[in-house]
């Protein structure tokens, strides 16, 4: 077979993304906070513009013509998500605010269905807050006992002590693809089987997993998968709750209102079926249609190209930020991609921040929303760099230079 | 480097940062709060002997950037003998300061050495940073123990 030799030419790729022409304190914007959001390419923000100038009606109501147009072009953004993630049916994909909103619905619903006293629910050391409190807030109601995996001095789970603490008594577990604070890939595969071997659904909370690289939630065998669009180069307020219907047909509806209903009187409703009947209230119509935008540009790009482009560069940006004097990395997992996270030796994080600002240069400085992870490194916050295919070898260099200066402000 | 930058973090910012004064527990306080920044994760706690309304002793401890350690110990060295009704009001005076509502030359110079903070103004997510150490000097002269959060 002959070898595939295309790859991303990234000069052509930047300019398809208006912002990263722009400049912040007279230098040029030099984007390295894609793990807090990606940059929207043009393809993105024309959609929703045409949107609103040519399509703009309400959904699944209307039987005028631009209702319907508006109605069939939302749905074919749940077919391109369905083919993303290769999924089987449409009734599977439900279409939530983000990964947050498509986390809350299942600890919300599945919950308050499943979930009884003294049952156990396993989270990782590693999550992001939005995959603890909503469990928290569950354990509380129902008298419900959460349980962490611990993870190492590398930032990696360990995977015996996950083996340990699944017993009789765990009904649900809800783990992270990839730390967002860490860039640590956790072994979901081998999560999900061993979850399945006893019968206990599992959630993969896919936020800064699925923009860089294939997902098959049919070979993960995930019972539920969440992301949210805004990390995928969509618009913020849209995101994807995946769940099997075998799990989905008998949990209550997370909330009432319009379209996920088939019938109301005052004495008894019935719901719409799946997936309308977790879709309560009319949505971000424009949003949703970016994000199957922003899937067709992903799709024309290829994902497995993004994927080995984005590895070259992680690999590139480890080695020349590492050998940074005074540097520290925080999170330094076997399995790893995208987060960069660092402290500099004596200088708070918050401040780095701010130098690079300078420089143009945009990172995200704090705790990420992990502070439990933070708590394991005894650190109140780290500097993270995070990369997506646009970031070029240069921007690198750059900022490892930037970083030097850093030294020189404080002196 | 760039001029606003070095406004921001100046000579005595970074000698505070270095060498916080007062930077220990208070072992006789007879006030205390704690305040939080969950934004960056600083974290302090403020230790006072209040005797008749007058600050007889002030401390500090805890774990922040630059901007928030160089104002708890410039705080804590201005605010030592100060009435409470004193300090309160330099807070205020801070406050302005930090948020660009300051305007006046001579109320400026009146702050003495705090007057280093005029160029957080120009950095409005830093403002907090600045602010944190006064917010949780203001809880413990009131003698509020609860945690207090800038965000």
């Amino acid at each position: 077979m002959i070898k595939d030799l295309k790859l991303l030419d990234v000069h052509k790729i930047r300019k398809d993304f208006p912002i990263l022409h722009t400049t912040v304190h007279g230098k040029p914007l030099v984007y390295f906070d894609n793990a807090a959001t990606t940059q929207k390419p043009l393809c993105v923000i024309q959609k929703e513009e045409e949107y609103y100038k040519t399509l703009n009606s309400n959904i699944h109501r209307g039987v005028h013509s631009l209702s319907q147009k508006a109605t069939t072009a939302y749905e074919q953004a749940r077919e391109k998500v369905l083919r993303f993630i290769n999924a089987s049916r449409l009734s599977e994909i439900i279409i939530t605010k983000g990964t947050t909103d498509s986390i809350n619905l299942v600890a919300s619903s599945f919950g308050k269905k499943f979930i009884k006293e003294g049952d156990e629910i396993i989270i990782s050391h590693l999550e992001h807050h939005s995959n603890i409190v909503p469990w928290q807030l569950l354990c509380e109601e129902k008298k419900a006992v959460l349980k962490v995996i611990p993870i190492n001095d590398k930032g990696e789970i360990i995977f015996e002590a996950f083996e340990k603490l699944i017993s009789e008594k765990t009904k649900f577990i809800s783990v992270v693809y990839v730390s967002n604070s860490l860039g640590t890939v956790n072994p979901v595969k081998e999560i999900i089987q061993l979850a399945h071997s006893k019968n206990i659904p599992v959630l993969i909370d896919a936020a800064q997993a699925i923009q860089h690289f294939k997902i098959d939630v049919q070979g993960l065998d995930c019972d539920f998968l969440a992301f949210s669009g805004h990390k995928l180069y969509a618009p913020t307020g849209v995101g994807i709750l995946y769940g099997k219907e075998k799990y989905l047909e008998d949990m209550p509806p997370y909330q009432g209102g319009g379209d996920m209903i088939e019938s109301v009187t005052f004495e008894k409703t019935t719901y719409n079926s799946l997936p309308y009947k977790f879709e309560a209230g009319t949505p971000n119509i424009a949003g949703v249609i970016g994000m199957g935008m922003a899937i067709d540009y992903l799709n024309e790009l290829g994902m497995d190209l993004i994927s080995s482009y984005e590895k070259d560069l992680f690999e590139y940006a480890n080695a020349k930020l590492s050998a940074v004097e005074k540097l520290k990395p925080i999170g330094t997992a076997d399995q790893k991609l995208s987060v960069f996270s660092f402290m500099l030796e004596g200088i708070h994080p918050h401040d780095i921040g701010t130098i690079l600002d300078f420089d143009g240069i945009a990172i995200r400085t704090g705790h990420h929303c992990t502070q439990p992870v933070m708590q394991r490194f005894g650190i109140p916050a780290t500097a993270r760099i995070s990369i997506s295919f646009y970031n070029t070898k240069e921007e690198i260099d750059f900022t490892a230079d930037a970083l030097k200066k850093v030294f020189e402000v404080f002196g | 480097m760039d001029s606003e930058l070095r406004e921001l973090y100046q000579q005595v910012i970074l000698d505070h940062n270095k060498s916080p004064r007062n930077f220990k527990k208070l072992e006789d306080a007879n006030h205390h709060a704690e305040g939080h920044n969950p934004l960056c994760g600083d974290h302090l706690d403020v230790y006072l002997q209040l005797e008749n309304d007058v600050v007889k002793d002030i401390s500090f401890i805890g774990n922040g950037c630059a901007i928030s350690k160089s104002s708890a110990s410039l705080m804590t060295a201005i605010v030592k003998g100060k009435t409470k009704e004193e300090a309160e009001h330099l807070f205020e005076k801070f406050h302005d300061l930090v948020t660009g509502n300051l305007k006046d030359a001579n109320e400026i110079e009146a702050l003495g050495k705090l007057a280093v903070f005029q160029g957080v103004q120009e950095f409005p997510a830093r403002v907090k940073c600045a602010s944190l150490a006064w917010h949780t000097l203001h809880n413990a002269l009131n003698n509020k123990e609860e945690k207090i959060s800038t965000e």
